[in-house]
């Protein structure tokens, strides 16, 4: 027990530096104005960013789902595989993160674009040229693309642990596929699910370049609004932070919800 | 043996210097540029990206030519914006920057907020080059805190295989026919001037009317715009993305460059007239080094290698006479007089202001006419509720399993 707490030290050192005080100044900062008396200003004003707010959530929650119901079967798939194979399809997942993340969104602006790749390719056909780029379609494609690897690889986790030996029960049993995908799998992975909605949804949320870069800027985002605070023309880092604020708010109310559902709950939810 | 290789060497290292000095004449002399040497001194320089002859595409690479010469050690850091220095600035508390080079609005906000040192223009010999109309400005009306760098115009670029018509107006970004096809500033700053002079007001305007008139305007040219860009801009005219956008001209040469379909106009109405220059930050623990590479940036053979590379235009005449160009190129680098005297620069605005056309901003940029107001405090708000209603239910089934 003791040495536990001995070795984890200095993660707790990092943490109070890195983590803590920044969230402390954060909140310092939201509650004060330019001169540093207290204030609740900067969260009351920020019901005029509503649609914001509701733009965000919105497609940052349709990246999230759209990232489930592609990862989930594809991991799965991959759990099945012969331990070689698993490694070079796990490789590929994270191929494309080796590479820069502004570089990769940068790559799929060209694509998209009116006289882009894919464009081109229908323009061949004489169809098209149908407008993709400054779409919230392109956002969240932009979302989907970034962030799979990160709903895969916890669901990947989860379901190499699921022994075949307790599919080929629940089919011996007489189960169905559906039955056992709903009854037995998909339960079993319920810690990668919440995870992987956790690990896809809070960076989709809080995006600023990919709004920028394949929205055209007209979609702005949470992420865009709060580096207009410290970046913009204004400067004005108290309402930049009550924004964060407000975010992280956001973002803890999913993350208890997420986290509270264990399997149990869930098997009652599908009953 | 490694004595008479070390002699070689040494002989082969002074022919070389010999070269170097040989090759650029300064105006300042060589004494004044050697007051430094052998100190292991290092500045900090603080630049736009890509305002600088850095040798690529064998230009002059400025700041080795400066280590060169005076044995200061030149290190280089970049910025985006004239907001992320500020802010940067800001959070570090004190400068660790010797040399900043922001625009002059930018620069009228450092001084208000006592951020700068006055520089000494006795150690700046070259000051004296500097054409008159770039002194006195509005942003440092004695020129104590700031020695011109660059300077530019704002006007439009535009696709001419993509329209027919001759662009002279600002109302060309609100054309309908160009639906679709706008790219539009993606800082209000610029965004606002336009809009505003477009309507006949100053781009300094500091009337909350006029202000909201402007954004009323913007409001209505979001529906054409295909997109509000910055850097992004030279991927998608350079690509025949969108027929016209407004943009720096030596930006706008520089995509000239690469698509010949692109041409450039002023506007006949305002434009905005900018500079940047050089300023010293307070903090800073070498003045007068930070003084000497202001002076060697005013070489005149200098000031024309960065206008050359960079496309933006030289306060130095005598830099401009070097600059080997052909005439497109120069009408819009170096615009005549009348387009000169309808231009205006940008100053600082009353803080109340710049808060007012911040939120309008944010206003013409979340503006969507579909968008429903109660998706988030709906969505909050079942958050809230389904993350009661498990607790309710995890205590429900406890008290069952206890009983």
């Amino acid at each position: 027990m003791f040495k536990a707490k001995a070795v984890s030290v200095p993660y707790l050192i990092w943490m109070a530096i890195f983590i803590i005080a920044p969230l402390v100044l954060v909140g310092i900062f939201a509650l004060t104005d330019a001169e540093g008396s207290f204030t609740i200003e900067n969260l009351s004003g920020i019901g005029r960013f509503t649609p914001v707010f509701a733009r965000s959530i919105w497609l940052a929650a349709i990246a999230t789902a759209i990232c489930l119901l592609i990862a989930f079967p594809m991991a799965f798939a991959i759990s099945r595989m012969s331990e070689r194979r698993q490694n070079l399809f796990l490789m590929l997942v994270m191929l494309p993160m080796w590479m820069n993340f502004l570089l990769r969104t940068y790559a799929w602006m060209s694509l998209l674009e009116n006289n882009g790749l894919i464009n081109r390719f229908f323009g061949l056909f004489g169809i098209g040229p149908f407008q993709m780029i400054n779409t919230q379609g392109a956002v969240v494609l932009g979302m989907v693309y970034n962030y799979l690897p990160f709903m895969i690889l916890p669901l990947y986790s989860v379901m190499t642990k699921i022994d075949n030996s307790v599919i080929e029960a629940a089919q011996d049993l007489g189960a169905s596929n559906g039955k056992v995908f709903s009854k037995v799998i998909i339960p079993l992975a319920v810690p990668g699910i919440t995870t992987g909605i956790t690990m896809v949804f809070v960076p989709s949320i809080s995006t600023f370049i990919i709004s920028r870069m394949l929205g055209g800027g007209g979609n702005l985002l949470i992420g865009d609004l709060i580096e207009m605070q410290f970046l913009g023309n204004s400067y004005n880092p108290h309402l930049g932070s009550a924004m964060a604020l407000v975010l992280m708010v956001i973002v803890l109310f999913t993350m208890s919800i997420t986290s509270s559902i264990d399997s149990e709950e869930l098997e009652d939810m599908l009953i | 043996m490694t004595k008479r290789i070390l002699s070689f060497i040494f002989a082969v290292l002074l022919t070389m210097s010999f070269f170097v000095s040989a090759e650029t004449e300064y105006e300042t002399d060589i004494s004044y540029y050697e007051k430094f040497k052998d100190q292991n001194i290092t500045i900090n320089v603080y630049n736009w990206g890509e305002y600088i002859s850095d040798g690529g595409d064998d230009s002059v690479n400025v700041n080795s030519e400066f280590e060169k010469l005076t044995g200061i050690k030149v290190h280089y850091t970049t910025f985006a914006s004239n907001e992320q220095m500020y802010a940067k600035l800001k959070g570090e508390g004190t400068s660790v920057y010797d040399i900043i080079i922001p625009s002059e609005y930018m620069i009228a906000r450092m001084i208000k907020e006592d951020m700068l040192e006055e520089i000494d223009m006795e150690n700046i010999p070259n000051y004296a080059l500097i054409d008159d109309q770039y002194k006195d400005l509005l942003h440092d009306p004695d020129n104590l805190y700031s020695v011109p760098y660059m300077w530019g115009m704002v006007g439009l670029i535009y696709n001419t295989s993509m329209t027919d018509e001759e662009i002279i107006s600002w109302n060309s970004l609100w054309d309908e026919r160009y639906f679709g096809n706008i790219l539009m500033f993606e800082n209000p700053r610029d965004a606002f001037g336009i809009s505003l002079a477009r309507l006949g007001y100053s781009m300094n305007s500091e009337d909350p009317k006029e202000m909201e008139e402007a954004a009323e305007e913007l409001k209505k040219q979001k529906m054409l715009v295909q997109a509000y860009v910055m850097d992004e801009i030279f991927n998608k005219m350079e690509g025949g993305e969108a027929v016209i956008a407004p943009y720096y001209a030596g930006d706008a040469i520089t995509m000239m460059d690469e698509n010949p379909d692109l041409a450039f106009a002023f506007p006949e109405e305002t434009t905005n007239f900018f500079v940047d220059s050089f300023v010293i930050p307070k903090g800073s623990k070498n003045k007068e080094a930070a003084e000497m590479y202001i002076n060697f940036m005013c070489e005149p053979e200098i000031s024309a290698a960065n206008a050359e590379y960079i496309g933006y235009s030289t306060p130095i005449s005598a830099a401009r006479e070097m600059l080997d160009l052909d005439e497109e190129i120069m009408a819009i680098s170096y615009p005549s007089v009348e387009v000169i005297e309808k231009s205006e620069i940008f100053r600082e605005l009353d803080p109340e202001i710049n808060k007012l056309m911040d939120k309008l901003w944010t206003e013409i940029r979340s503006y969507n006419e579909s968008a429903n107001d109660w998706i988030a405090p709906i969505f909050i708000l079942s958050l809230f509720l389904a993350s009661i209603t498990i607790i309710v239910v995890r205590a429900v089934k406890k008290k069952r399993s206890v009983q």
